[in-house]
């Protein structure tokens, strides 16, 4: 008999505190490697969806990927069906995870982005949305999550088209990421999530080109993992509001720092990428650490 | 008919190295994965990674799995023995070249969707360039029936050709891994004629068209045999590599430009049909 690992976001009651983060998982392509099994052993407490946008988009072209020390640089470009294309032939199969659904949106604009929050809000197998901000606005100008007014603007447009929770993924190329998680809470977000990617870069061994296809792109991996955990700590003492913390989160000792700085809930990137089921094993490995009786030793000393 | 593809474990587990065996230029690594399908489909590929000191090498790197097309692959008592061909040319590929007996090797896969049979009536031709030999070994040791009970559908087609280019004597030594005498040209004239393998394939077209041609090779070598195939009309299933950093879609990396627009060469490919793409010429992995 498993012991009681539940959590409640926002409402929703999750069997445990493990996420994936999104874009760095796509359920249905690995159904396709995995078969039924992935479903059966599916590694994250919720599932958070790629990013969907209003049009379908092809992506950057490649290459799309860097390796860097512990981690990589991608500039993926968020290529998806668009909005009825994931309504129509993502959803479904998405429905069948067995977890909660949450469905990250971007728009370029705060009406696409509230066109997207309702559409995607109304259908009832999404449990939660999430605000991908780390977009130009077309009409401003500005990244919308990279300044606290934009940000607010955005939250209060799109606010009263769901009544589902609003979950605001926040940039960690701000200036100040905890004025605008305050910004975000104040115009009525129910939770933030950070990091998304650092912005990087890097140029082509023999030409000195930018390598990418999209020229920059976003650092992830353990490589950002003290950035973020700084970013989590700060936000986390800002805000009423449950923090999802991400960012080079590889082993259940580091989901544990990230939930004692302040995080309600984490999720896993780049580490699914090395392997599928690296939701599930740090999972254990948390549950273990908190296990009573037990006094973890600290995660790093310098030795 | 069902797509030729595995399925794997949905997740990340142990192999151990029960061989290494240095083959001028490259290593055959052979893995023993207790856990795993036995029955992989020839141009499928796994991901793999040393169990200890994956990392900290040229750059601090690697850090992501590196994909492989197995090139064998044996059912034995406790599992199934992987043959991995390999060249060191980056921190990947170099750390997993030091790997030595009995270390571990972790690893995903079967991945993505492997060689179809060939069109009716048509001969297989196996055209590699270099590591590109790999999946074709054990295509043609399916093709030829070795391993297994004869099919019983009653094949008669002629042997598949093997045609293979390398670019030093060192590396044209994976030749002697293929069954029969398979035809051998390099860059510098060192074993075989001085040619590129794209002048055999051409010879043997003009011989014979009726033909379906499996190539792996470098994105040149493949553009220039999707080009002559195309030219003369003969099916053509390319065995490709681009950037990955999962293998099982996840990442959406590894993308490839088709005639419809980008594919994922993890779980759409990596064996793709030539005939959907407008060039073969993409950028390289880098391992």
């Amino acid at each position: 008999m498993s012991e009681d690992r539940s959590i409640d976001l926002c409402g929703v009651r999750l069997r445990g505190p493990v996420l994936n983060g999104s874009g760095t998982f796509d359920a249905i392509a690995a159904r396709r490697a995995f078969g039924d099994a992935l479903v059966e052993r599916f590694p994250f407490d919720a599932f958070v969806s790629k990013t969907i946008t209003l049009e379908p988009r092809q992506g950057n072209p490649p290459p799309r990927l860097w390796e860097t020390p512990a981690g990589l640089i991608n500039s993926i470009g968020l290529p998806n069906k668009g909005l009825d294309g994931f309504l129509e032939s993502d959803l479904p199969q998405l429905a069948e995870l067995p977890v909660p659904l949450i469905v990250s949106v971007m728009g370029f604009s705060r009406d696409e982005l509230a066109r997207l929050v309702a559409a995607a809000g109304a259908r009832g197998e999404v449990a939660m949305l999430e605000l991908n901000v780390s977009c130009p606005n077309v009409e401003t100008g500005l990244v919308m999550g990279a300044d606290p007014a934009e940000t607010a603007a955005a939250v209060e447009r799109v606010r009263p088209a769901s009544e589902k929770p609003l979950i605001v993924k926040l940039t960690p190329n701000a200036a100040d990421p905890a004025a605008v998680a305050r910004a975000a809470e104040g115009a009525g977000a129910d939770a933030v999530s950070l990091v998304n990617t650092l912005k990087g870069m890097a140029l082509h061994p023999q030409t000195g080109e930018p390598w990418l296809g999209g020229r920059t792109g976003g650092v992830s991996g353990p490589a950002v993992r003290a950035i973020a955990l700084e970013q989590v700590a700060s936000v986390s003492a800002s805000v009423e509001i449950p923090v999802i913390g991400m960012g080079g989160i590889s082993t259940g000792r580091q989901a544990a720092d990230f939930l004692a700085a302040g995080a309600t809930a984490i999720a896993i990137g780049t580490e699914s990428f090395r392997d599928p089921a690296a939701g599930r094993r740090i999972a254990a490995e948390l549950a273990a650490l908190a296990l009573p009786g037990t006094h973890p030793a600290p995660a790093s000393t310098v030795v | 008919m069902s797509e030729p593809r595995t399925l794997a474990p949905p997740e990340r587990r142990m192999a151990t190295v029960s061989g290494i065996e240095r083959l001028g230029a490259y290593d055959l690594i052979t893995a023993l994965d207790r856990w795993g399908p036995r029955d992989p489909r020839p141009g499928q590929f796994y991901m793999l990674a040393a169990a200890e000191r994956w990392g900290g090498g040229g750059d601090e790197r690697p850090y992501l799995p590196r994909a492989f097309s197995y090139a064998r692959a044996r059912v034995e008592d406790d599992g199934v023995a992987l043959d991995f061909l390999l060249e060191a040319v980056g921190p990947g590929t170099q750390r997993l070249s030091e790997l030595g007996p009995d270390e571990g090797l972790a690893l995903v896969g079967p991945l993505g969707i492997g060689f179809r049979p060939p069109a009716d009536g048509t001969r297989a031709l196996l055209v590699g360039g270099g590591i590109g030999a790999a999946p074709l070994l054990c295509w043609q040791e399916e093709l030829l029936g070795i391993g297994r009970a004869p099919s019983g559908g009653g094949r008669d087609e002629s042997p598949p050709g093997v045609l293979l280019g390398f670019r030093t004597a060192a590396h044209a030594q994976a030749a002697a891994l293929f069954a029969g005498q398979p035809q051998v040209v390099t860059d510098d004239g060192s074993v075989g004629r001085r040619a590129l393998v794209t002048e055999l394939l051409a010879g043997e077209l003009d011989d014979d068209a009726n033909a379906t041609v499996y190539a792996c090779g470098p994105p040149a070598m493949l553009e220039a045999v999707r080009a002559l195939c195309a030219e003369r009309d003969v099916p053509a299933q390319l065995a490709m590599e681009s950037g990955m950093a999962c293998g099982f879609g996840a990442c959406f990396g590894c993308v490839v430009p088709t005639r419809t627009g980008y594919v994922r060469l993890c779980v759409d490919g990596p064996v793709m049909d030539a005939a959907e793409l407008e060039t073969a010429m993409v950028a390289g992995a880098g391992h």
